[in-house]
């Protein structure tokens, strides 16, 4: 369990940092990069709690 | 920015307060450099980038001063608070009242407490701009100084209510939520740079220095009612905007912790990550905005964000300025409560959090937030000046260290006036001098030291006579 959170989290950061970088680079479209970047949100904080300061 | 005295994962520091930290509770590197760049990854780096730009600073100036000016704060922090921190293993507050007694350490707690509360008022003011978004209120201008709208009353109002309540009664909750957001809230931060960037047409990272020059720091002529800043206003500022927390020795709270003194280079990762990379970022999106439409100058970290990364960046805003508002006015309330012991923790920490409320309604403090930051520091800074001094030289200038301990004074004049005249002649200087507050720090700390050594010659005379 802990070890999926954990791979679920470290997706999150990767999905919060890519959609930007993408758009940078041309491409993915501003909306598409803030949309993913809510899911990561989400993500990171439905996961992290799991195994993070605990 | 970011607050005070914490260690261990952004909780409070209320162990060991008045007993060196054992062996068994000393911790390792990495607890410092998270808990770094948590707390330097704040609401408020998003008014204080713009603001630069505001202040009609250039690409060169702004990218060197930070650089500069970072390494000097990491630096006042490796060789002048922690060397003190891991040798006394004391909390500054314990290590003040050893020196300066009781009660000149309870004056130090309302000049704390009372600088705190505005502190969080600026917090207050950060989040009312994200959360205002939903209600389409009138925001404040850059200029602004009262609050100009019903809307933004409301709105600022219920933020500060809910912060304060959750400070006296869930603290701990949103102390784990701070350490659970950090590494996300970082990603967020340097992802508004790249998308503001790209906004503004930059297509490749090769682009960028030169883009950079021509639309974002331009180094042209500063917004109405703002100083011109050159590479120096930028270096002192970057320097001296955590002046409290290193060379003022709040600091020695956090690294009273630390197994070897060299462990403050982790404060590297707060300064790097967010006092030069969120900084620059905040400042792209700022630019876009200008780029965009000119004529709107306010600094409104709420639709900032959201124009580059929608809901998750106005949720990243709500996020840092929540977890860093929220142990600031935990410990002003703290402060306040050592001034009057009896009085419960939580209704201290709901009136301080009442004051930070009101405090945030007024947008100047955020707005002016350069300003407040640079006053910040300075009311603080010299007793840290004297807490080095009391250390490393007082049996060298021939005068005992630790006098209120040793004499039982609840005031040491000595200490009390180095602080008082300091801050008087340091504000006067400011005020009628001339000189802009960034430059006073560094002059104002030798100041401070200076007459700390000349007045405990003079008060424990009798002592040195002997």
């Amino acid at each position: 369990m802990k070890r999926a959170a954990q791979l679920v989290s470290l997706a999150a950061l990767a999905a919060t940092i890519a959609p930007p970088a993408l758009y940078f680079t041309g491409a993915m479209e501003l909306d598409a990069a803030k949309s993913w970047m809510l899911v990561a949100a989400i993500a990171w904080f439905a996961s992290a709690p799991l195994w993070m300061d605990r | 920015m970011a607050d005070d005295t914490t260690a261990r994962g952004g909780e409070p520091v209320d162990e060991f307060e008045r007993e060196p930290v054992p062996e068994r509770a000393r911790l390792g590197f990495s607890s410092f450099v998270g808990q770094y760049a948590g707390e330097h990854t704040a609401g408020t780096e998003l008014m204080i980038g713009p603001l630069f730009i505001a202040s009609g600073v250039s690409a060169i100036d702004v990218v060197g001063g930070l650089f500069v000016g970072n390494l000097l704060a990491v630096l006042s922090w490796v060789f002048l608070t922690a060397p003190i921190a891991v040798r006394a293993r004391l909390t500054l507050y314990f290590q003040l009242e050893k020196i300066c007694g009781r009660r000149l350490v309870t004056a130090y707690n309302l000049a704390n407490g009372v600088m705190f509360c505005f502190l969080a008022g600026a917090m207050v003011t950060v989040n009312a701009t994200a959360a205002g978004l939903w209600f389409d209120i009138a925001m404040p201008g850059l200029n602004d100084i009262y609050p100009n709208s019903v809307g933004w009353v409301v709105t600022v109002l219920v933020m500060g209510v809910l912060m304060t309540v959750v400070a006296a009664y869930g603290y701990k909750v949103v102390a784990r939520i701070a350490n659970i957001a950090a590494p996300w809230m970082v990603l967020v931060f340097i992802a508004y740079g790249i998308i503001g960037a790209r906004q503004l047409g930059i297509g490749s990272v090769g682009e960028f220095w030169p883009k950079a020059q021509e639309l974002i720091w331009t180094g042209g002529e500063p917004l109405a009612g703002r100083v011109k800043f050159t590479f120096w206003h930028v270096m002192f500022f970057a320097w001296f905007c955590n002046m409290a927390m290193h060379i003022g020795m709040a600091d020695l709270s956090v690294f009273r912790y630390a197994r070897k003194s060299w462990y403050a280079v982790s404060t590297a990762a707060g300064m790097y990550l967010g006092h030069f990379i969120a900084w620059l970022s905040a400042s792209i999106l700022y630019a876009h905005q200008l780029h965009v439409t000119p004529d709107n100058t306010a600094v409104l970290p709420g639709p900032l964000a959201y124009n580059a990364a929608g809901i998750a960046g106005v949720l990243c805003v709500i996020v840092a300025g929540w977890t860093t508002a929220n142990p600031t006015i935990y410990r002003a309330g703290l402060a306040f409560q050592a001034i009057s012991p009896k009085s419960s923790r939580y209704r201290v920490t709901l009136l301080t959090g009442a004051i930070a409320t009101l405090a945030g309604l007024f947008p100047a403090i955020a707005m002016k937030l350069l300003d407040f930051v640079a006053l910040y520091g300075l009311v603080l800074m010299p007793m840290g000046a004297v807490v080095f001094v009391d250390f490393w030289l007082a049996g060298r200038f021939g005068f005992r260290s630790r006098y209120a301990e040793a004499s039982g004074v609840s005031i040491n004049w000595a200490a009390a006036l180095a602080w008082l005249l300091t801050l008087a002649g340091c504000l006067a200087v400011v005020n009628m001098g001339g000189m802009q507050i960034y430059f006073i720090g560094l002059p104002g700390w030798f100041a401070a030291a200076a007459l700390y050594i000349v007045l405990s010659r003079l008060v424990q005379r009798k002592e040195v006579r002997s």
